[in-house]
C-alpha cells in the first residue's frame, strides 16, 4: 500500500512518486503525488462521495477522468484564493490545497436536503413552472433561486492576474492526442507555422491513459519522439493546459490558458485569441454512459476513466469491479483491471455477439462474460454495493428472466465513444447522427477546418495517425483560395466503433429513476414526461427538462437524451437533430476575457484640463457622460443643496466661472463647409456672417432632435460647430458619415477638436468688466462684441476663441484656450475676478440656471419621439431654405399633429411642494387616470424661490395657464403650465 | 469574429470596425411621397445571402467603405469604396445563396411600385 492512499497501486502511472503533496478534503488531511489530479488523489484515498447532486442532493462520486465530469465539481482553495465548481478531474494536485464539497449541509456524507430525493415524485421536469404560479412566481423566486444555486461565490478581491494574448499561425491544431500530434508534425515538416493547443498538462491525449501499443512500440515512446521533434522546431508553438472554448467566423478561435494557474506567486490566467489560416480539430471523443435504475451511485464510472486512473495515475477505482457495455472497447477496462490485480466480477454485455478476439482474450483471463445482459439496478448509498443483472431481449427493450445481484464496489460503464464535435459545430459545421457508427459525426463546414482522429470517428490508433498526418500536410500546403468552399469531413479513416450495438437504456424492473443528466438531475422519466407534454423537439426538450443545460453542457447526457426521446417518439435519432453547440465549450473565467480591461482601464475616467484646480478646491466630482466634473464646490459647513443654491445666486448677483471643456467642438473647413452644414442643421447656415454665432438643432432622418448647440462662422470657408458634451464623439461621427457616404462631392474637412480646446465660461453681469482687465486685442465692449458673436484673439497673452453665448441667461462669454493653458487662465480669472465676487460654479448649479431660463437640454427634455415642431421650432423651419436632414419627415401629417407631446414649462402652485423629473402629468379629474405627458427637468429655483420644471405634454402649446395634476409615486401636486422661460424672458440680461 | 480587409489599411479584426447598415440606399428628395420616404427610412432588403453594406474603420483610418458579405456564411465577398457600383459576384455566388437575394430584391421592388 502506498502512502498516497489505499487504492494506489504499487506501481504504474505517470507520477512522481518521490514527491508527496498533502491537501485537505472537507477537513480531512490527505496526500497524493506530483502528477495527480485532484480526482485521482481522492480516488487513491478511497473517497467515494465527493458531491451532492443539484436537485435531489444525492451522493455522487467521480464519474470521469476529463472535462466531461458531471459530478466532481468542487470548491478549491489555493493560497487563500477560492474558486467554486472546479472539475476535480482537470485540477492538478497542489500542496496545501483546501478542497470542499458544494451543495450539501451539514456534510457531503449526510445532507439534510436529501429530503428532495425522497420527495422526487413531487418534483418532475418543469415542476416549478407548473407549481409556483399562485399568486405569482415572484413570491417564490428568491427562495428558489437561493436553493437552485450551485457553488458558493468567493468574496473579496480576485487575486488572479489576467492577460490577453493574440496569436496568428498558418495551421492551428486543437488537441494533442496522437491524431493532433501527427497533424502538427506533418504540417511543421511541410514548413507551416504551427500552433498546437492541448487542454491537458501533458501531450498525448487518450494514449496517456491506455497501454495499447502504437505502431509496434509503446505509446509513450511514440509520443516522446513526436513531441521531441515538435519542440525542436522553431516553427511550432505548443500551448498546454489551454482550452479552446470558442470557434468563431473567419477561423478566429479563443482559448483559456491555465498553465500558470497554480503559479507559486499567485494564479495567472491567459486568454488567447488565435487567427489561423487553417484549423485542424483533433478534439477526441467522449465516452457515453448507459442508462439503468440508480445509475448515479458513487462507484459508477465511465469505463475509459477507470483505465485512465489505472494507467496514468496508478489508482484502482475499486476492489471488485463489474464492466457494463454495449461495445468491445470497454473489455479493455476488464482486461487492464484484471492484469493489474483488481478483481473483475463480470463483464455485462448488452449484445448477443462479441468480436472473436475480444472473446478469446476474456476467456484467456478466465473472465465471466454475460451476453445479452444489462445492469438494470444498483444498491448502495455512499458506496456501490451490488448491481442487478438481467438477460434482455435482442432488441434491448424487454427483460427475459429473473436477474442476479452481483456484489461490487465499482461499475465501469460504456455506451461507446461520441466524437467531440462542439468546436466543429461552433465553426458552422454541420453534424449528423451516424446509425452504423452509433454516434454523432461531423459532416461538412464552410470554414477552413479539418477534423481528424476520434473527433471524426477514427477510433483506431493507426487510422487516427494517418488521418492526422494527411490533414497536416494538406493544411500546410493549402492554397490560399480566394474564398473558402464547403469542405466535407473525410470518412476514409472512420472505423466502426468496436462492434457497438446502440442499446443504451436498460428495460425497467420497477419504476425507478434512470439518470440521463447527472449534473442537472434529469431522469429518463423526465424526458418521457416532456415528450408526453409535447416538448418533443430537441430544443424544447432541453429547455423543459434542463437536460444538457448545466455547466457540463450535457457532454455525457445529450446523446442519451436523444436516445430516450427517439425511443418515446419512435423517430430515428438522426431525424431528431441535435441542439446547437455554442461557445463556450467549457466555462471561461470572465476575468480572463476582460483581461486588463477592469475598473479605470475598462472605462478610463476623463478629466477636464483644469481638473487639478477643481480637486484642490473641494469640488464634488461626479460622473457626467464619462467625464469627472464638479457637481458643486463645497464650502465649510455646506451640504450639496446649500452649495448649489449659493452658486446659482452668485451667477445671478455677481459672477460665476464654469469649466465646460467637454463641450463638443468640431471644425468644418472647405469651400462647401456652409453648404454641408446647411443640409445638416434645421437652421439657415449660409446666411450667417463671419464673426456671428447661431443656435442650431440637428435631427436624424426621422425628424427626431438628436443634438443642439451653436455654430460660429469664422470665415466663409471655416465654421466651428458646438455639440452637447455627451454627444461630442457621436456627432463628429454623424457628420463624417453624411459627408463620406451621402455627399462625398462636397469639398470640406471635418476636424473634431473637443479635447484640444478647454472652455472656461464666465457668466454674470461683471463678466465684461473682468475680461476688460486683461490685456487683449479683442474689444469686449457691448457695441463691438454683441451677444451671439465670435472673436478670435489673445487674452493675457494666450491664444483664445471667445463666443458670446449664454446658457444661463446672464451676460456670458465662452473662452476657449489650448487645453494645457486652461488651469493658468482659470487661476488668473479667479484672482482678477475676486474684486467682482467671482465664484466657481459646478454643473448642478449650471443646469438650474438653464432651467430658470427654460433652455432646452437635448436628451433630458427630449426623447426618441421629440421633433422640432414639438419644441416650438415651426416658425424657424418655415424660414429655412432647402432640404436638411429630417426635413421630409416633418412634412408627414403625424409629425405636424398638435396633439403630440409638446415642450412646456411647469410652475408648482402649492408653496413648498416639490417637483421631480419623471413625474407624470395626469388627466384630472377623471375616473380613469391617464398620463398625458411627463416632467423632463425639475428643480428648486433659488432665484424664484419655488420649484419649477420643464416637460412634454400632449397638446401642450395650446394649454398655457392650464392647471394640471402632477403625479409622482403616489403623491400629487398641482402645477400651472407656462411658457418655458421663467427668468428674464425678454433676455435683457444676456443681451446687455 | 469577422476579419475585414479595409481598402485603406489592410486586414483588420471586426472590433476595429463599425457596421453601418445596408449600402446603396438612395436618399429621396423633399418631393418624395410618404410611402417612398418611409421605404427609404425603414425598409431594408435584409437578405439571406449576399448583403451589400457599409462599414466604418472607426478604430483605424476613419474611412467608410462598402462590403459584400454573405449573411449565411459570413464570407466577405468583396470590399469596394463608397460611391462605387455593386460588384458582379456571379463567379463566387452559389445557386443556394443567390436565390434568396434576388427574391428579397424583387419583393422590395414590388413594394415600391
Amino acid at each position: 500500500m502506498s502512502s498516497s492512499g489505499a487504492y494506489r497501486l504499487a506501481q504504474g502511472g505517470q507520477l512522481d512518486r518521490s514527491r508527496s503533496l498533502s491537501f485537505t478534503f472537507n477537513g480531512r488531511l490527505l496526500s497524493g503525488h506530483a502528477g495527480d489530479t485532484l480526482a485521482s488523489a481522492l480516488l487513491a484515498n478511497g473517497i467515494s462521495v465527493v458531491a451532492r447532486s443539484f436537485k435531489y442532493h444525492r451522493p455522487r462520486g467521480i464519474f470521469s477522468a476529463g472535462f466531461e465530469e458531471p459530478n466532481a465539481l468542487l470548491r478549491v482553495e489555493i493560497n487563500g484564493a477560492a474558486v467554486p465548481l472546479v472539475r476535480a478531474t482537470m485540477q492538478p494536485l497542489v500542496e496545501g490545497m483546501v478542497v470542499t464539497s458544494e451543495n450539501c449541509f451539514p456534510s457531503v456524507d449526510f445532507d439534510l436536503a436529501r429530503i428532495f430525493d425522497h420527495a422526487h415524485a413531487l418534483l418532475p421536469a418543469g415542476f416549478y413552472n407548473k407549481t409556483f404560479k399562485w399568486p405569482g412566481w415572484h413570491t417564490y423566486e428568491s427562495a428558489i433561486r437561493r436553493m437552485a444555486g450551485l457553488g458558493t461565490l468567493p468574496t473579496g478581491e480576485d487575486k488572479t492576474a489576467f492577460f490577453r494574448h493574440n496569436l496568428r499561425c498558418d495551421v492551428l491544431v486543437v488537441g494533442a492526442g496522437i491524431a493532433g500530434l501527427s497533424a502538427a508534425l506533418e504540417a511543421s515538416r511541410a514548413g507551416a507555422r504551427v500552433t498546437l493547443i492541448e487542454q491537458d498538462a501533458e501531450l498525448g491525449g487518450r494514449a496517456l491513459c491506455e497501454r495499447t501499443p502504437i505502431d509496434g512500440r509503446s505509446s509513450q515512446s511514440w509520443i516522446g519522439e513526436v513531441v521531441g521533434e515538435l519542440k525542436a522546431s522553431s516553427q511550432v508553438t505548443i500551448l498546454r493546459r489551454t482550452l479552446v472554448a470558442g470557434y468563431y467566423d473567419h477561423n478566429v478561435l479563443t482559448a483559456l490558458d491555465l498553465s500558470d494557474n497554480e503559479h507559486p506567486t499567485g494564479p495567472v490566467q491567459r486568454f488567447w485569441t488565435i487567427r489561423a489560416t487553417e484549423v485542424i480539430l483533433a478534439t477526441g471523443a467522449i465516452e457515453q454512459p448507459l442508462m439503468f435504475a440508480h445509475n448515479d451511485r458513487p462507484g459508477i464510472m465511465l469505463a475509459g476513466a477507470v483505465r485512465a486512473y489505472l494507467h496514468r495515475y496508478g489508482v484502482a477505482a475499486g476492489r471488485r469491479a463489474v464492466v457494463a457495455t454495449n461495445n468491445d472497447d470497454a473489455y479493455r477496462t476488464a482486461f487492464d483491471l484484471h492484469d493489474a490485480g483488481v478483481e473483475v466480477a463480470a463483464i455485462v454485455d448488452a449484445r448477443e455477439r462479441v468480436t472473436a478476439e475480444v472473446e478469446e482474450e476474456a476467456k484467456r483471463r478466465g473472465l465471466k462474460v454475460l451476453r445479452s445482459s444489462m445492469v438494470v439496478d444498483t444498491r448502495g448509498t455512499t458506496t456501490l454495493r451490488a448491481v442487478a443483472v438481467h438477460a434482455i431481449s435482442s432488441d434491448g427493450f424487454r427483460l427475459r428472466d429473473n436477474g442476479v445481484w452481483i456484489s461490487c464496489d465499482t461499475l465501469a460503464v460504456s455506451s461507446g465513444w461520441n466524437p467531440t464535435v462542439h468546436l466543429y459545430s461552433q465553426a458552422g459545421g454541420r453534424v449528423r447522427y451516424d446509425t452504423s457508427l452509433a454516434c454523432i459525426v461531423p459532416d461538412s463546414c464552410r470554414q477552413r477546418v479539418r477534423i481528424v482522429g476520434a473527433a471524426n470517428a477514427e477510433f483506431a490508433a493507426l487510422s487516427a495517425i494517418a488521418s492526422g498526418a494527411r490533414a497536416g500536410r494538406e493544411a500546410a500546403c493549402s492554397p490560399r483560395e480566394s474564398q473558402p468552399v464547403p469542405r466535407g469531413a473525410s470518412s476514409e479513416y472512420r472505423t466502426a466503433t468496436n462492434g457497438i450495438q446502440p442499446i443504451r437504456r436498460a428495460p425497467q424492473t420497477r419504476s425507478a429513476r434512470q439518470w440521463v443528466d447527472l449534473l442537472h438531475d434529469v431522469t429518463a422519466s423526465d424526458i418521457e414526461l416532456a415528450a408526453r407534454e409535447n416538448y418533443a423537439a430537441v430544443e424544447h426538450l432541453k429547455r423543459y427538462t434542463t437536460n444538457g443545460m448545466a455547466v457540463d453542457q450535457g457532454k455525457t447526457s445529450n446523446l442519451n437524451a436523444l436516445s430516450v426521446l427517439s425511443e418515446v417518439t419512435g423517430r430515428d435519432i438522426g431525424a431528431l437533430g441535435t441542439t446547437t453547440y455554442r461557445p463556450q465549450f467549457m466555462p471561461v473565467t470572465f476575468g480572463a476575457i476582460s483581461g486588463d480591461a477592469r475598473g479605470d482601464l475598462y472605462a478610463p475616467p476623463r478629466h477636464m484640463p483644469a481638473h487639478q484646480w477643481h480637486v484642490t478646491h473641494a469640488a464634488q466630482l461626479d460622473d457626467y457622460g464619462g467625464w469627472k466634473r464638479p457637481a458643486c464646490y463645497l464650502r465649510a459647513g455646506e451640504n450639496r443643496d446649500v452649495a448649489i443654491n449659493r452658486e446659482v445666486k452668485a451667477v445671478r448677483s455677481a459672477l460665476g466661472l464654469f469649466e465646460g471643456s467637454p463641450l463638443g467642438k468640431i471644425e468644418v473647413r472647405g469651400r462647401d463647409a456652409a453648404r454641408f452644414l446647411h443640409r445638416i442643421y434645421l437652421n439657415n447656415v449660409t446666411s450667417l456672417q463671419p464673426g456671428k454665432v447661431r443656435y442650431g438643432l440637428m435631427l436624424n432622418e426621422n425628424g427626431i432632435v438628436i443634438d443642439d448647440g451653436v455654430f460660429a462662422c469664422l470665415s466663409p470657408e471655416h465654421y466651428l460647430v458646438s455639440t452637447t458634451s455627451g454627444n461630442a464623439e457621436r456627432i463628429a461621427g454623424w457628420l463624417d458619415e453624411w459627408h463620406q457616404c451621402e455627399w462625398p462631392e462636397l469639398d470640406l474637412v471635418l476636424m473634431p477638436v473637443t479635447s484640444q480646446w478647454a472652455v472656461l465660461t464666465l457668466a454674470g453681469a461683471s463678466a465684461r468688466a473682468l475680461l476688460q482687465q486683461f490685456p487683449s486685442d479683442i474689444d469686449f465692449s457691448a457695441a463691438a462684441f454683441p451677444h451671439m458673436s465670435f472673436r478670435e484673439g489673445r487674452i493675457g497673452g494666450r491664444r483664445a476663441r471667445v463666443q458670446r453665448v449664454s446658457f444661463t441667461g446672464e451676460l456670458s462669454y465662452e473662452i476657449s484656450v489650448p487645453a494645457d493653458e486652461a488651469e493658468e487662465l482659470w487661476q488668473e480669472l479667479m484672482q482678477r475676478g475676486a474684486q467682482f465676487g467671482i465664484t466657481p460654479i459646478g454643473l448642478e448649479a449650471w443646469l438650474i440656471l438653464r432651467l430658470e431660463k427654460g433652455f432646452l437640454h437635448v436628451g433630458s427634455d427630449t426623447d426618441g419621439t421629440t421633433n422640432p415642431l414639438d419644441l416650438g421650432f415651426g416658425p424657424m423651419i418655415q424660414k429655412k431654405v432647402g432640404d436638411f436632414v429630417g426635413r421630409r419627415s416633418l412634412m408627414r401629417a403625424h409629425d405636424q399633429a398638435t396633439s403630440r407631446r409638446q415642450f412646456v414649462g411647469l410652475e408648482v402652485l402649492t408653496t413648498g411642494s416639490s417637483l421631480v423629473a419623471g413625474a407624470h402629468i395626469i388627466t384630472s379629474p377623471a375616473p380613469m387616470k391617464r398620463s398625458e405627458g411627463f416632467v423632463t427637468s425639475a428643480g428648486f429655483s433659488p432665484t424664484l424661490g419655488r420649484f419649477i420644471g420643464l416637460g412634454l405634454l400632449e397638446g401642450g402649446h395650446a394649454r398655457i395657464d392650464e392647471t394640471v395634476t402632477v403625479f409622482d409615486e403616489g403623491r400629487t401636486v398641482q402645477a400651472r403650465i407656462v411658457k418655458p422661460a421663467f427668468f428674464d424672458p425678454s433676455g435683457e440680461r444676456m443681451n446687455g | 469574429m469577422l476579419q475585414i480587409h479595409c481598402p485603406y489599411c489592410g486586414m483588420r479584426d471586426e472590433e476595429e470596425y463599425r457596421f453601418g447598415g445596408e449600402s446603396h440606399v438612395t436618399r429621396p428628395t423633399l418631393e418624395a411621397s410618404d410611402v417612398a420616404w418611409a421605404d427609404y427610412l425603414f425598409n431594408r432588403i435584409n437578405p439571406k445571402g449576399i448583403a451589400f453594406e457599409r462599414w466604418l474603420h472607426s478604430y483605424g483610418c476613419g474611412r467608410w467603405f462598402n462590403v459584400a458579405r454573405d449573411t449565411v456564411t459570413h464570407e466577405i465577398l468583396a470590399v469596394y469604396p463608397m460611391g462605387a457600383a455593386k460588384p458582379q459576384l456571379s463567379k463566387v455566388e452559389s445557386a443556394q445563396t443567390r436565390e434568396p437575394v434576388s427574391r428579397a430584391m424583387r419583393s422590395v421592388g414590388e413594394g415600391l411600385s
